[in-house]
C-alpha cells in the first residue's frame, strides 16, 4: 500500500500534457498564468507539445485527432484496426470479441468493395420519413470529423454512419408496424377539489387490430382504474403462471401534494413520473400476447366509462408487495422441499433473485447520479451568476464582455445539465425501478408454480392416505365402508392427475413467460441505452455549439 | 503574447502554434530559465526539483538543479516580503501547501477495504487513486513553478540575492521552523495589516490612478474570491458525477458476472459505456479545474498581493502626512527641526518611490491578468469542445452498436448497399 507514497512521480506534467518526454517546454507551463518568458527556439517541439497539450492526454481517444500521417497507418484491415480507433488503444485493454465482430464486418466489406453509391444527405432523409433534421446535421458534422480523422476510409465510414442510422430507423419502424398497437398516455388533468380530487389521464390507442371497434380511440382513466385492471388480470391469470406486469406504486405524499393543489415543480415532476410509468405499464400489458386477448384489457382501452375499481388498496404498491411477500412466505414454509426435476427452474430462481439484488444496488447508484447532476446544475447556475458579477467588475472591456458571455454559456449549460438529470432519471432510474418490480413479479410466477406443485403433492399424499385407509378396511374386513373408500381413491386419483397436469402446464407457461421476459428485458434495456446515448449525443451537440460560439469571444480579448 | 494558428495542409484540424510577439513580452528571457521538471512525494513531504538554465554571470554554473521543499519556497516568499526595498512591488503570492489529503484518505480506504474487494475492483480503485495523486501533483508543481517564474521574469526580483541562493545553494536551506515569537509576530503583523485596510480607505488619496485602482481592487477581490469558491463547488459536482458513473459501471460488471444468460454480454457492454462516460466526465472536470478554477484561485491570491502593495503605499502616505505634521510642529516649537526635516524628506522619498513603482506594477499586473485569462479561457474552451466531440463520437459508435443488436441482424451489409 505505501508504495504509492514512495514512488517517485516522474515528470507528472509531461505525462498529463502528453508531451514527448524528451523535450520539456517549461514556457508553456508558466503560460498558464504568466507571460511566457522564453522564446523557444525549438519551435517544432513546441508545436508538437502544444498540440499534444491542446489535444493530447495519455488518452485513447487521441488517436482520432493525431496528425494525419499517423492515422493513415491505421487503415482498417479485416481483422480490426477500426476497432482500435474507436476503442482503447492501450495494450492492457482486451478487444472484446463482440466489439470486434460488428463494426469489423462492415468496415471490411466497405473497405474492400467499391464505395456504395452515395446518396446526398437530402435524398437519404427523404426516404426515411420522420428523421429529425437535427440528426442529419449531427451526422454530417460527425461525418466531417470522421473525414479528417480516418483518411483512408473516411468516405465509406461516414456515409456508413449516416446511412446506417437511417437504415436502422426504417427497420425499427417496419417491425413496429407489424405489431401495430400504440398506446400513449397524455394530458394529466386534475378533476375535482380537495382531498377527493384525482388526476385523470388520457389514454389514446392507435391500432389496426380487428378485435377493436375502431382504429383510434381515446378514453379517460384514473390511477385506481389501472390498479383495478391489474387486480382483474392477476385474479384470472397469475395462478396459471402468467407474468402480470405490476402497476406503478401508489404514493400518498405525491398525490396529497397534487390534491392540495401545490403548483410546484416537484408535484409537476411527480405527475410526469406517474404518467410515464402508467404508459410503460400499459405498453407492457398489451405487448403480452395472451393478456392482450383478455376482454378486460380491451374494455380498459375502449370503454367510455369504467366502473370504479374498488379494493385497489390491497393491490397498490405496498399492497402488492405485501401480497408477494405473503406468497413467498407461504412457499418458504413448505414442509417438503421441492424435488426439482427440471434444474432449469432451480437455476432460474437463483438468477432472478441475484439479479434483483444487483438491480436494487444499481438503482441506488443511479439515483445518486441523478442527485449529483441536479447539484451540478445548481452549482453551475450559481457559478454563472458569480462570473457575471466578476465580469461587471472587470475593467478591461474585452475581458469584461468575454466573462459575461462565459456566464451566459454556463447558464445554458446549466439547462443542459437539468435535462441530462431528467434523462438519467427517466431513462435509467425508472427503468431499474420497473425491472425491480418486474423481477418481483417473476418470482411470483415461480411461487405460483410451487403452489401448484404443492397442491399436486398434497393430493398425492391424500391419495396415499386413502389407499392406506382402503388397505386397512380390507384387512379389518369392513365391506360397507369399502365402497366409499374406493370412491374416494378414484376421486383423489383424478385430482392427482389433474393437479399433475396443471403443474406441468404451469411449468411450461412459467418457462415460456420467463424466456419472453428475458427477451423483452434485453430489448428494453438496449432501447433505453440507445435513448440515453441519443440524448447524450444531443447535449454534446449543444455543448459544442455553445463553446464554439464562445471561442471567438475569448480570442477577442486584448 | 500573440497566438497564431494555421491550417495544417492535410486536414482541417487546427494546430496551435505559440507565436510570440516579443514586444508584448515582459520578459525576454533565455537568460534565466526556471522549471520544475519533476517532484518526489515522500510521506508528508514533496521534494521539487528546481532546474535553472542561465546565461547570467551572477550564477556559478550555466545549468543546475536543486531539490527544494515547500517550506523553502515559503521562506523565499517571506524573505522577499520583509525586504523593505521591494515595498513598491507586487510580491508574487506564496504557493499553497501541497494538499494530498483527499488522495491519502482514499488510499486509506483502499487499504482497509482491500479484503472485501475483487481483484478488478481493487485494481480499478488503485488506478483512480493514482490519477488523483497525479492531478494534485500537477497542480502543486504548476503553482510552485509559476511562483519562481514570476521572480525570474521580473527585472528587479531576478537580481535578488536570496532568490539566487534559493536557486543555486545545493544544501538544505535549513529553514528554521518559526519559533513562537516569530509566529506570533507574523500573526500580529497580519492583524495590523487588516486593521490598516481601514486605513487604506480612510486616507485621502491624492492620485487619481491610485484612487481608481483602490476602488477596482477592493471590488474585484471580493468578486473573484466568490467566483473561485463557486467554481470549486461546480468542479466538485462534476467529479461526483464521474464517481457515480464509476460506481454504476462497477455495479453493471458485478451484475454481469452473476448473470448466466445472453444478457450478460449486454451488461458488460453497458458497463463499458459507463466507464467511457466516466473517463470523459473526469477529464472535463479536471481540465475545468486546471484552466478555470486554478486560474481564479491564482488571481485571487495575486489580487491580494496587489492589495498589499496598495496598503504599503497607503501606510507610506500616512507616514508622509504624519511627518509633515511633525515637521510643522517642530518648526512651531523650534526644536529638532533638522531631524524632522530629514524624516519628512525620507518619508516623501519613500512615498514617491512606492507610488512610482506601484503604478508600473499595477499596470503590468493588469496586462498580465488579461493575458492569463485570455489564454486560459481559450484553452478551456478548446478542451471543452474537444471533449464534447469525443463524447459525441463515442456515443455515435455505441449507439450504432446497440441499434444493430436491437434490429437483431448480425450485419447484413447487403441491405446497406441498397442505399
Amino acid at each position: 500500500m505505501p508504495d504509492l507514497l514512495n514512488e517517485p512521480v516522474e515528470a507528472p506534467k509531461s505525462d498529463v500534457l502528453g508531451e514527448p518526454p524528451v523535450h520539456r517546454d517549461a514556457a508553456r507551463q508558466q503560460d498558464v498564468f504568466e507571460d511566457p518568458p522564453k522564446s523557444s527556439s525549438k519551435s517544432s517541439s513546441v508545436k508538437k507539445a502544444a498540440s499534444s497539450e491542446m489535444f493530447g492526454d495519455d488518452d485513447d481517444d487521441e488517436d482520432l485527432f493525431k496528425e494525419p500521417p499517423k492515422v493513415v497507418t491505421k487503415k482498417p484491415q479485416p481483422s480490426g484496426p477500426p476497432v482500435d480507433v474507436f476503442t482503447e488503444v492501450k495494450s492492457d485493454v482486451k478487444v472484446k470479441p463482440q466489439v470486434k465482430d460488428d463494426p469489423t464486418d462492415l468496415f471490411a466489406e466497405e473497405a474492400l468493395t467499391a464505395p456504395a453509391p452515395k446518396p446526398s444527405a437530402g435524398s437519404s432523409s427523404s426516404r426515411t420519413n420522420g428523421v429529425h433534421s437535427e440528426e442529419q446535421d449531427l451526422f454530417s458534422e460527425v461525418r466531417s470529423n470522421l473525414h479528417t480523422a480516418l483518411r483512408g476510409i473516411s468516405h465509406s465510414v461516414s456515409l456508413f454512419f449516416s446511412v446506417s442510422f437511417f437504415h436502422i430507423k426504417l427497420e425499427e419502424e417496419e417491425s413496429e408496424d407489424k405489431f401495430d398497437l400504440n398506446i400513449s398516455i397524455t394530458n394529466p388533468e386534475k378533476v375535482g377539489d380537495g382531498m377527493n380530487a384525482y388526476m385523470a389521464y388520457k389514454v389514446s390507442t392507435q391500432t389496426s387490430l380487428t378485435m377493436f371497434r375502431s382504429k383510434t380511440f381515446t378514453v379517460r382513466r384514473r390511477f385506481s382504474d389501472f390498479l383495478g385492471l391489474f387486480e382483474k388480470l392477476s385474479e384470472k391469470h397469475s395462478q396459471n403462471g402468467y407474468l402480470i406486469p405490476p402497476p406503478p406504486e401508489k404514493s400518498i405524499l405525491g398525490m396529497t401534494k397534487v390534491k392540495v393543489g401545490k403548483e410546484d415543480p416537484s408535484s409537476a415532476e411527480f405527475v410526469e413520473r406517474r404518467r410515464a410509468a402508467l404508459e410503460r405499464y400499459l405498453q407492457r400489458v398489451v405487448s403480452h400476447p395472451s393478456l392482450l386477448q383478455d376482454p378486460d384489457v380491451r374494455e380498459f382501452l375502449e370503454k367510455e366509462e369504467l366502473p370504479r375499481a374498488v379494493s385497489t388498496q390491497a393491490l397498490s404498491g405496498a399492497g402488492f408487495l405485501k401480497m408477494l411477500n405473503k406468497a413467498t412466505d407461504a412457499v418458504s414454509k413448505m414442509t417438503i422441499k421441492m424435488n426439482e426435476q427440471d434444474v432449469w427452474f432451480d437455476e432460474k430462481i437463483q438468477d432472478v433473485e441475484n439479479e434483483e439484488q444487483h438491480l436494487r444496488k444499481l438503482h441506488v447508484m443511479v439515483e445518486s447520479l441523478v442527485n449529483h447532476r441536479k447539484e451540478l446544475s445548481g452549482n453551475t447556475a450559481v457559478f454563472a451568476k458569480s462570473v457575471a458579477m466578476l465580469g461587471s467588475s472587470e475593467d478591461n472591456t474585452a475581458l469584461s464582455r468575454a466573462l459575461s458571455q462565459l456566464a451566459e454559456v454556463e447558464d445554458r449549460i446549466e439547462q443542459l445539465h437539468q435535462e441530462q438529470a431528467s434523462n438519467d432519471f427517466f431513462t435509467f432510474s425508472e427503468l431499474l425501478a420497473d425491472y425491480i418490480r418486474l423481477l418481483g413479479a417473476v418470482r411470483g410466477c415461480f411461487d405460483q408454480r410451487m403452489k401448484a406443485w404443492q397442491r399436486w403433492q398434497d393430493a398425492e399424499n391424500m391419495l396415499q392416505k386413502k389407499r392406506e385407509a382402503e388397505a386397512k378396511l380390507l384387512w379389518a374386513n369392513k365391506p360397507d365402508k369399502l365402497q366409499q373408500a374406493k370412491d374416494e381413491i378414484t376421486e383423489w386419483e383424478a385430482k392427482v392427475t389433474q393437479y399433475e397436469r396443471e403443474f406441468e402446464r404451469i411449468s411450461a407457461t412459467v418457462r415460456k413467460e420467463v424466456i419472453r421476459f428475458d427477451k423483452e428485458k434485453a430489448r428494453d434495456f438496449n432501447r433505453q441505452v440507445i435513448k440515453y446515448l441519443e440524448s447524450l449525443l444531443h447535449s454534446q451537440q449543444q455543448l459544442i455549439k455553445y463553446w464554439d460560439a464562445f471561442l471567438p469571444e475569448a480570442k477577442a480579448i486584448v | 503574447v500573440q497566438f497564431g494558428a494555421f491550417q495544417h495542409s492535410c486536414s482541417n484540424k487546427i494546430y496551435l502554434l505559440l507565436v510570440r510577439s516579443v514586444s508584448v513580452d515582459l520578459n525576454n528571457d533565455a537568460s534565466l530559465v526556471i522549471d520544475i521538471p519533476d517532484a518526489l512525494c515522500e510521506r508528508d513531504k514533496v521534494k521539487f526539483t528546481v532546474h535553472t538554465k542561465t546565461t547570467l554571470s551572477s550564477f556559478q554554473k550555466p545549468e543546475f538543479s536543486v531539490p527544494r521543499q515547500h517550506e523553502e519556497f515559503i521562506w523565499l516568499h517571506d524573505t522577499i516580503v520583509e525586504t523593505e526595498e521591494y515595498a513598491g512591488l507586487i510580491i508574487p503570492p506564496a504557493p499553497p501547501k501541497p494538499d494530498f489529503e483527499g488522495p491519502r484518505e482514499k488510499m486509506h480506504k483502499l487499504g482497509e477495504g482491500e479484503s472485501s474487494m475483487t481483484k478488478e475492483e481493487y485494481a480499478k480503485m488503485k488506478q483512480e487513486l493514482e490519477a488523483e495523486y497525479l492531478a494534485v501533483f500537477k497542480k502543486t508543481v504548476q503553482v510552485h513553478e509559476v511562483f519562481l517564474q514570476r521572480f525570474s521574469s521580473h527585472p528587479i526580483f531576478r537580481k535578488d540575492r536570496n532568490f539566487q541562493i534559493f536557486l543555486e545553494y545545493d544544501q538544505d536551506l535549513s529553514v528554521r521552523r518559526k519559533n513562537a515569537k516569530e509566529m506570533f509576530g507574523g500573526f500580529f503583523k497580519n492583524m495590523v495589516k487588516s486593521a490598516d485596510e481601514v486605513l487604506i480607505s480612510g486616507v485621502k488619496e491624492v492620485d487619481e490612478f491610485f484612487e481608481q485602482e483602490k476602488t477596482f481592487l477592493l471590488d474585484y477581490s471580493s468578486k473573484i474570491k466568490d467566483a473561485t469558491a463557486k467554481a470549486e463547488k461546480m468542479t466538485r459536482s462534476h467529479k461526483n458525477v464521474a464517481d457515480d458513473y464509476n460506481h454504476i459501471s462497477g455495479a453493471l460488471n458485478s451484475t454481469a458476472a452473476d448473470n448466466n444468460t445472453a444478457f450478460k454480454k449486454h451488461l458488460e457492454k453497458y458497463a463499458e459505456v459507463f466507464e467511457k462516460l466516466r473517463k470523459l466526465e473526469d477529464r472535463v472536470a479536471s481540465d475545468q479545474e486546471l484552466k478555470l478554477t486554478e486560474l481564479l484561485r491564482y488571481y485571487t491570491r495575486d489580487i491580494q498581493a496587489a492589495k498589499d502593495l496598495l496598503y504599503r503605499r497607503a501606510r507610506a502616505l500616512a507616514d508622509n502626512e504624519n511627518s509633515n505634521k511633525a515637521l510643522d510642529k517642530a518648526r512651531l516649537k523650534g526644536k529638532d527641526i533638522a531631524q524632522a526635516e530629514e524624516n519628512q524628506k525620507q518619508c516623501l522619498q519613500k512615498f514617491d518611490k512606492l507610488s512610482e513603482s506601484g503604478k508600473k506594477e499595477l499596470t503590468s499586473f493588469k496586462a498580465r491578468r488579461v493575458v492569463a485569462f485570455r489564454k486560459n479561457l481559450i484553452e478551456m474552451t478548446e478542451l471543452e469542445i474537444k471533449h464534447a466531440k469525443v463524447r459525441r463520437l463515442k456515443c455515435c459508435v455505441y449507439h450504432y452498436m446497440f441499434t444493430r443488436q436491437c434490429s437483431g441482424s448480425h450485419g447484413k451489409p447487403g441491405n446497406l448497399r441498397e442505399f
